[in-house]
């Protein structure tokens, strides 16, 4: 009891500076809700995207600045070294360009494409009204960016807990995002329970694993669990139980088969523009937990998860490539690719080196830019009932507006990993990262599995450039300068990245070093 | 910026300004013969300072690309590349030329076709000078994405079937010897070194024979795909009779040559060992292919499936000459990948010519022709004389070449190789009589003989396969050249000759 009282109380020491880029963005998801409670109306859009935007290139370029730092910060519970900093900056970037899809309003004949009133009933008389005065709504935008923060704190977690509540911070937003399509409102609502009841299921593993973790170790933290395994204390079941839950988590997250059977329902129910952040922004930030927990805390035991990551690799590139086949919703096909492309991740993450952990940067940044473009594609092709989503609709695409037809197949081109895209690069880095640490096996698996995942992809290219339009076929709205933007940065880093990607491999080596 | 860099890049500007010149056709085809000319100069150039008595690779530019991969543009020339830059840039401008109004129907862009036609030539030409393995496989990967929307979108009827065919078996066979490729950069990296993909650093790599084989494997299945040998062929017949004549030509005259010329330029001196043990599987492929292709050609009665058949028995050939691992098969492969090149465009335009004259691909529709068209009938009788390898021309000097490297040290294959004159013979001969012989049928009333420029399509290329053939020594001091050192590599001497009792009684009687 003494000692308890003699021990003097330190306040928590917090480098502000090292968490200054995840606080910025916070602090504006906080004034964003305060713009929804007193602006007007009429500024709310404008106020709203301006507020995003600026803060999430404010906060990049904190990123930046922050370049090198090895620090781990706030009573050790934030780590901002190398794989933090580029895995923030490529998020922000990435989420600033899809803000810009989300507050595009010209395919919509001026609206955009979030329900006017999320709490009004589909097919209501209220939800007409609303529709017809044309009721923008703006809540989205501080949503997207509690989402935001979250995915930059998840990576940098340094310790379980602050870990589950990013992932927390990360979800909720995004569960009630997914619910909020101005068309398709059934299908959007469903997508979000869906999400919502598979997310709290996989939160509930993952905190399980917490506890298991913190049994074996007795710390949360992550270099606590790390010396527990290197000294083999505890109990070795309790550690591979623990490590098995928070891989489920984790894999839920990053959407790797068998964990993936959110992913097509609530890629196709929720906004595309939602869809496109969630796709690249969500995928980023779960891998960087999934990478520090694995390489940081449970680096030392890679032999007993290393055979649990490569099967799932496995599983995830066969059942994203193979059911992809079947997809007859270009929503739900590039779902399947995500998952597919989930595992290719997972070859560079099983290499368990630096020259992994480089390629699976790289792999992450190239896979979002691309995944952002096409989605904001998909936002463009449309018939009177909204987007035309529906492979068939997209037949002949490619002699009506050969502009558009032409980004999307590049960006196929690029998962697909032909030569010339970051695609290809993409591939060849993780693939030589897990060659170079002996999975032979796997990388020919991996390619295999590339072959098959081509077929869909190179079907949408002749569906859109070889077939004949149908005569009653969606027109392609023409974007306004918001989605101009997105699509265009798509295909430049895309070709940029696939002609020259020195720089971006040389940024990835750079920060490939965890403190820890 | 050197010569080579120059080479591969005019197409590739060339291909960017025709595209921009959407709605202005005829600029369109000026423009784009304004550079296959340029760069058939610049090859020109390259061909005239290349030294036969120098190193075997030449005019050397190397330019740091990826360093994190060790990946750098490299490229370079030997004999053998030399003779292919020479091949590409020489047909180009005739497909170019040949193929100008196959755009013209159904609102497609003709300057979306030309603009292909060029980036796959300035991938071509890449993919032969190219000395780093991923700048190979790059472009060799990369190719394939013009060569399928020439299919898809200006070929025939059942286009899509047969571009998508084309690209996935190609794609499959890429993927394959991607893994092969990093495996490769992985060996480089033994000992701690840093890895690279230049290739005169992996020849000479000490890999395990293990390890070799896998490698072997990886790289045959893309180039055998590609060449195409029996049994990966199938997708040719479909792809060569959905494209367009000029494109057909091109596709299998000069695209797939970059299967046979990976065959020689890579898979020999990065793998020596594996390619003298499974040398022998090679040539089983190999011959089955030569007597498959030409049974199954005398079979068509669509000329353009007819020409895709011949094409794939003298594929055979062709590897053959390479796998036989003798000085005459190399130099005679080589020659070979020339001349059919030269032949089979000749073939598909022509044949292509009948085909929209008669509005039918079936010879059974056709006979008669040489009296209503003699000049297109002399024409056809040529090509197939090439085609058969007639002495005189430069197809019997490449065949001939095979025969006898073939003879010294797999007599069987030669043997049964031979086979393969007596059946060309056969369905060429056999095709022409069909069609061009015989009383004129009423449809044949009338049938359209050659025009000018026709004529000048078809001339350059009648040239080229007589003067080779009478005089084609300065291209086989050229490709020499390179075979020579490719051998040395492998670490093959050619058999010595084994003399007969005759002959040792004369050598005896010598002072």
């Amino acid at each position: 009891m003494t000692a308890l009282v003699e021990q003097a109380i330190s306040a928590p020491t917090v480098s502000y500076a090292a968490v200054a880029p995840i606080l910025v963005v916070f602090v504006a998801a906080v004034i964003g809700v305060l713009v929804e409670a007193f602006a007007p109306r009429s500024a709310r859009l404008a106020v709203q995207v301006a507020l995003a935007l600026s803060a999430l290139l404010v906060s990049f370029g904190l990123v930046i600045g922050l370049a090198g730092t090895q620090e781990i910060t706030a009573m050790g519970s934030v780590a901002v070294d190398g794989p933090t900093l580029f895995l923030q900056g490529t998020i922000l970037l990435l989420s600033a360009v899809s803000v810009l899809v989300m507050a595009e309003r010209r395919v919509e004949g001026g609206v955009d494409a979030f329900a006017p009133a999320a709490s009004s009933l589909p097919g209501s008389a209220f939800e007409r009204t609303l529709t017809q005065q044309r009721v923008l709504q703006t809540e989205v935008y501080p949503l997207t960016m509690f989402a935001v923060s979250g995915m930059l704190l998840f990576p940098a977690s340094n310790d379980l807990l602050t870990m589950f509540v990013a992932l927390e911070v990360l979800s909720l937003p995004l569960y009630l995002l997914c619910g909020m399509a101005r068309r398709k409102r059934l299908l959007s609502q469903e997508a979000a329970l869906k999400y919502f009841l598979l997310g709290a299921f996989s939160s509930g593993f993952f905190l399980y694993g917490i506890a298991m973790l913190y049994g074996y170790a007795g710390s949360v933290t992550l270099s606590d669990i790390a010396a527990a395994t290197a000294g083999q204390v505890g109990s070795e079941s309790l550690l591979l139980v623990g490590t098995a839950l928070v891989a489920v988590g984790l894999l839920f997250k990053v959407g790797a088969a068998p964990f993936h059977s959110w992913t097509p329902d609530v890629y196709q129910g929720a906004p595309t523009p939602i869809t496109g952040f969630m796709a690249a922004c969500t995928k980023i930030a779960a891998f960087g937990a999934l990478l520090r927990v694995f390489y940081v805390a449970l680096g030392g035991v890679s032999s007993d998860w290393v055979p649990m990551l490569w099967a799932v690799a496995i599983i995830a590139m066969f059942v994203g490539s193979i059911v992809a086949l079947t997809q007859t919703d270009v929503k739900r096909m590039l779902a399947y690719s995500s998952v597919a492309h989930a595992g290719f991740v997972l070859v560079g993450v099983v290499a368990v080196d630096t020259s992994g952990l480089a390629s699976v940067l790289f792999y992450l940044a190239v896979y979002g830019v691309t995944t952002v473009g096409a989605f904001a594609v998909v936002t463009l092709v449309r018939d009177p009932g909204g987007e035309a989503t529906h492979l068939s609709r997209w037949a002949g695409l490619g002699k009506r507006s050969p502009v558009v037809a032409g980004a999307f197949a590049l960006f196929l081109l690029s998962f697909a990993g032909i030569p010339l895209t970051s695609g290809f690069v993409g591939k060849l880095a993780v693939f030589s990262a897990a060659l170079g640490a002996g999975d032979a096996v796997l990388v020919v698996v991996a390619l295999l599995a590339s072959a098959v995942a081509a077929f869909f992809y190179v079907r949408v290219i002749v569906l859109m450039f070889f077939s004949e339009p149908a005569a009653d076929g969606p027109t392609v709205a023409v974007p306004g300068a918001f989605t101009t933007v997105t699509i265009t940065v798509g295909v430049v880093v895309t070709v940029g990245l696939g002609i020259f990607p020195a720089p971006l491999l040389d940024l990835a080596q750079q920060a490939a070093v965890f403190i820890r | 910026m050197n010569l080579l860099t120059i080479l591969v890049a005019l197409p590739a500007v060339g291909a960017l300004v025709v595209v921009s010149l959407r709605d202005r056709d005829r600029l369109a085809v000026q423009v784009a013969l304004g550079f296959c000319g340029l760069a058939l100069v610049a090859s020109l150039v390259v061909a005239g300072r290349f030294a036969l008595g120098g190193a075997q690779y030449q005019q050397s530019e190397t330019l740091e690309w990826v360093p994190q991969f060790g990946v750098s543009w490299a490229l370079s020339v030997d004999g053998i590349a030399l003779a292919l830059v020479l091949l590409t840039t020489l047909v180009t401008p005739i497909v170019v030329w040949a193929g100008r109004d196959d755009a013209s129907s159904g609102g497609r862009s003709r300057s979306g076709m030309l603009g292909w036609l060029l980036l796959l030539e300035a991938m071509l030409l890449g993919a032969f000078l190219a000395v780093d393995v991923l700048l190979f496989y790059v472009l060799f990967e990369a190719m394939l994405v013009p060569m399928y929307f020439l299919i898809g979108v200006y070929g025939g009827p059942r286009r899509q079937y047969a571009a998508v065919k084309f690209l996935l078996y190609n794609l499959f066979g890429g993927l394959v010897m991607l893994a092969a490729v990093i495996g490769l950069y992985v060996q480089s990296m033994q000992g701690g070194r840093a890895g690279t993909f230049a290739l005169p650093a992996l020849v000479g790599l000490d890999i395990p024979y293990a390890t070799q084989v896998w490698l072997f494997i990886g790289f045959m299945l893309a180039f055998a795909i590609k060449a195409p040998l029996w049994p990966f062929h199938t997708w040719l017949p479909d792809a060569v009779s959905e494209a367009t004549p000029a494109q057909a030509g091109y596709l299998s005259g000069v695209m797939d040559k970059v299967g046979t010329f990976g065959m020689l330029h890579l898979v020999l001196p990065l793998f020596p060992d594996a390619s003298r043990e499974l040398a022998p599987v090679v040539i089983v492929l190999a011959v089955v292919s030569i007597l498959y292709g030409a049974l199954l050609a005398i079979g068509q009665s669509d000329l353009r499936r007819f020409v895709g058949y011949t094409s794939i028995s003298h594929f055979g050939l062709i590897v053959l000459g390479i796998f036989v691992l003798t000085s005459q098969g190399g130099s005679g492969s080589t020659f070979y990948m020339v001349n059919h090149g030269l032949t089979t465009v000749l073939l598909f335009l022509v044949v292509g010519w009948m085909i929209a004259r008669r509005g039918s691909a079936r010879w059974q529709d056709f006979g008669g022709v040489q009296r209503p068209a003699p000049l297109l009938a002399g024409v056809f009788l040529f090509t197939s004389m090439a085609m058969l390898s007639l002495p005189g021309l430069s197809t019997f000097v490449s065949e001939f070449l095979v025969l006898v490297g073939t003879f010294t040290r797999y007599l069987p294959a030669a043997v049964i190789a031979t086979l393969a004159i007596v059946l060309s013979a056969v369905y060429m001969l056999l095709l022409y009589q069909r069609t061009m012989t015989g009383p004129v049928p009423e449809h044949s009333v009338g049938f359209l003989d050659l025009r000018g420029r026709e004529m000048v399509v078809a001339a350059p290329l009648i040239a080229l396969v007589l003067a080779l053939g009478i005089y084609p020594q300065p291209v086989l001091d050229v490709i020499n050249h390179g075979v020579g050192p490719t051998l040395q590599q492998v670490g093959v001497t050619d058999p010595a000759p084994v003399l007969g009792p005759a002959a040792a009684g004369a050598e005896g009687n010598a002072p």
